[in-house]
């Protein structure tokens, strides 16, 4: 069996799956009461690896191999949050969170509210999302509008190893429940993650690249896209100023503003189809925020309104940098 | 492309129609575990014979506090929705008839124990230590909860999404595993939970899952199912066509049907499934057959699609009586039924009086307790709120 990921040394190159597992060790290690949850993460390490090597190490009244029944995972970890524990259930996949929506969203997101304020719900619900790996259906959507929509629920989505290190360890640590998406075509390629330096805030954005002429905005995989994107675009003289959103709910707008008060041009970008989605909101927040300094108006580019297609057409649906690079030539034609 | 194959509209089907509803159990079923005939004589069955050393632990001051119970939370009860009908309430829930399976399962419980109610079970959060005016602020529209639960006996919020508790309710019981606070070997300290369900929240996806990771990890609990034969307007012979006391097995635990109108049976055998589940032998079922004699709500009207005839069955059958004849055959004085009935009088017209006087809440609730920690959406919106509402004030002066 593969031991779970040595987090003794300063820095390590990992795949995300590797910085995820070290992030659950070492919150495991700093608070008892933190438990994991779900299906096939026990022996076999979860369908992705993330969990590997935790049962071994922390036994199975740690690491908890469930039923096969997403209500039931959510609903279970209410209780036992009730009781003071603070569980991490990873959903296998993001078209399988549904069963469990209405434990999420009509019972998980309101405890608190409903008890006035007298329990905390400290629950982290783990969902590999996202296309970019040729899987069937329900096995590679972007269902974090529904989670940001609701009232109650943090929602947040790493882009990198060293990112998904700190934020499981923050999400874990926050009194209140996190949707944590972890975006799966992201899984596999390593990043530097820095064990020995704490890590930007839960909910705070990020630019991860500085450029003058049109700010780009996403999340999860999508900033790997826009990397590549503000690559081309350069090429041809165009500088673009890349935004890793980090946090879906709340939305940190301070990095944002701040770059379409130099750039004047926003392009919000994401995976999920872009009807009522984040990438809406964010338009209309800046629109509201930033009138006057807009020199173009907001574009999105999104999945289409359409279920996930088979995945032999998928690369036509999901945005790609070039698709990235046709929004911001419109923009500049303002 | 092929073409829509259901849109043939000729095809539809007549559904099948559910078999007709009989009040089954009650009367001659011999695995229905019954302490006292409808009459009021202490003539236990056959089925009840196991449970009969737990009534030993009963005292001729239980039995009266149980009499009194049922008689004062009927009295609270209608008076609850004589409330909403002169517009205090938005909604009551009536529990008329269903006195005896809760005040018995109640008395069931330890103190060291978790209760995970519905909505309906009002005299169990009495017993628990509940201010049963809590339940109207609820129902008042003043607040989403109510009470702390640690503080009023371990008598949690009500649930008003059905069966959500019976998950949270396993969950718990998990979490007293994993803590160490039950099957110890001492039944004054082990902890255990009962949770409240009914015959239409057995429909549910999240009942089957609670009964599985139950039966899964071993909990330590009750699943006390009041089978009161109508979910709204529709009979339980829709929502199942087996005993539903039987889909335990199913499941993997014990299942026993009781009388649910023989406070007795409810208590006897809630008392054994307690005292198993604090002891480490994992969950169980108990199904208590009793009726709805009143309303699903305020907001129903039971005349559109109950059989008048059914409800004389069952009202011949009333808990309230049943205990009071039972009270009577063993001599028990009359002052003391008068009593109680004084009491009742005056616990609803207090009730009444506390019920108007419930005022609130601030506007700062809206906001106040969405999250635990720092959210500038809420926040702003709050402060927005706040200002919004100040110019109204300014522009007065």
């Amino acid at each position: 069996m593969t031991a779970a990921t040595d987090t003794s040394v300063a820095s390590a190159s990992l795949p995300m799956t590797k910085a995820l597992n070290a992030g659950l060790r070492r919150a495991m290690l700093d608070d008892p009461s933190v438990l994991l949850m779900g299906e096939d993460i026990g022996s076999l390490g979860g369908v992705f690896r993330v969990t590997e090597g935790l049962i071994a190490e922390f036994g199975d009244k740690r690491v908890l191999d469930t039923p096969l029944a997403e209500s039931g995972i959510i609903g279970t970890a209410i209780g036992l949050a009730m009781r003071g524990f603070r569980p991490v259930c990873e959903i296998q996949f993001d078209g399988f969170v549904f069963p469990g929506f209405d434990q999420i969203t009509s019972q998980l997101a309101r405890m608190r509210n409903r008890h006035e304020g007298g329990l905390i719900m400290p629950v982290v619900i783990r969902i590999p999302y996202g296309g970019h790996i040729g899987s069937i259906e329900h096995h590679q959507e972007s269902p974090e509008a529904y989670f940001a929509h609701t009232p109650g629920l943090r929602v947040v989505s790493p882009s990198n190893p060293h990112d998904a290190y700190w934020m499981m360890q923050e999400a874990i640590t926050s009194n209140d429940p996190v949707i944590f998406f972890e975006p799966k075509s992201r899984y596999w390629p390593k990043g530097e993650v820095r064990f020995d330096e704490s890590g930007t805030p839960l909910h705070a954005s990020r630019v991860v690249r500085a450029g003058t002429d049109v700010t780009v905005v996403g999340h999860g995989a999508m900033v790997s896209v826009l990397s590549q994107a503000a690559d081309l675009a350069q090429a041809e003289g165009i500088s673009l100023e890349v935004i890793d959103l980090r946090s879906i709910s709340p939305i940190d707008y301070a990095p944002i503003l701040g770059s379409v008060q130099k750039t004047g041009r926003l392009v919000v970008t994401q995976e999920a189809p872009g009807f009522v989605s984040v990438g809406s909101e964010i338009a209309a927040t800046v629109a509201e925020r930033a009138f006057y300094t807009l020199e173009a108006p907001v574009l999105r580019v999104s999945g289409f309104d359409t279920p996930f297609p088979p995945a032999a057409v998928e690369t036509h649906f999901l945005p790609s940098p070039d698709r990235v690079l046709e929004a911001v030539d419109r923009v500049l034609a303002y | 492309m092929s073409a829509t194959r259901n849109d043939a509209t000729a095809l539809v089907s007549a559904a099948p129609t559910p078999a007709a509803h009989t009040p089954f159990g009650l009367d001659g079923a011999d695995t229905c575990v019954r302490m006292i005939s409808p009459g009021g004589v202490f003539e236990p069955n056959a089925a009840a014979e196991q449970f009969l050393p737990y009534l030993d632990r009963l005292t001729e001051a239980d039995h009266r506090r149980f009499y009194r119970d049922m008689v004062v939370v009927r009295k609270f009860d209608t008076e609850a929705a004589n409330l909403q009908r002169q517009g205090q309430l938005a909604l009551w829930v009536p529990s008329h008839g269903q006195e005896a399976a809760q005040v018995g399962s109640a008395y069931a419980t330890r103190p060291q124990d978790h209760v995970f109610p519905s909505y309906r079970e009002h005299v169990v959060g009495m017993i628990r230590g509940l201010d049963v005016v809590d339940i109207l602020r609820m129902l008042r529209g003043v607040t989403l909860g109510g009470w702390v639960p640690e503080e009023h006996g371990n008598f949690h919020l009500y649930t008003l999404v059905l069966a959500s508790q019976t998950l949270h309710s396993t969950g718990y019981a998990m979490g007293m595993q994993l803590d160490g606070s039950t099957a110890t070997g001492n039944p004054e300290t082990d902890q255990a939970v009962i949770v409240y369900y009914g015959d239409g929240a057995s429909s549910q996806g999240d009942a089957s899952e609670a009964l599985v990771f139950a039966a899964s990890y071993q909990t330590p609990q009750v699943f006390f199912l009041q089978n009161n034969h109508w979910a709204i307007s529709v009979p339980v012979a829709r929502q199942s066509r087996t005993p539903l006391y039987l889909r335990a097995s199913g499941f993997g635990m014990p299942g026993t049907q009781i009388d649910g109108n023989d406070v007795l049976a409810s208590f006897a055998v809630t008392a054994k499934s307690l005292d198993d589940a604090r002891a480490g032998h994992g969950p169980s079922l108990i199904e208590a057959l009793t009726y709805r004699v009143g309303a699903h709500t305020t907001a129903d009207d039971p005349t559109k699609y109950r059989d008048p005839d059914e409800l004389a069955y069952w009202v011949a059958r009333d808990p309230i009586v049943r205990f009071r004849n039972y009270l009577q055959g063993r001599g028990i004085e009359q002052e003391f039924l008068d009593a109680v009935d004084e009491e009742a009088a005056d616990f609803a017209a207090d009730t009444r009086r506390r019920a108007l006087d419930i005022t609130g809440p601030e506007q700062s609730v809206i906001f106040d307790n969405v999250y635990a920690e720092p959210h500038p959406l809420v926040a702003e919106q709050k402060a927005w709120l706040d200002r919004y509402e100040a110019s109204f004030d300014e522009g007065e002066n």
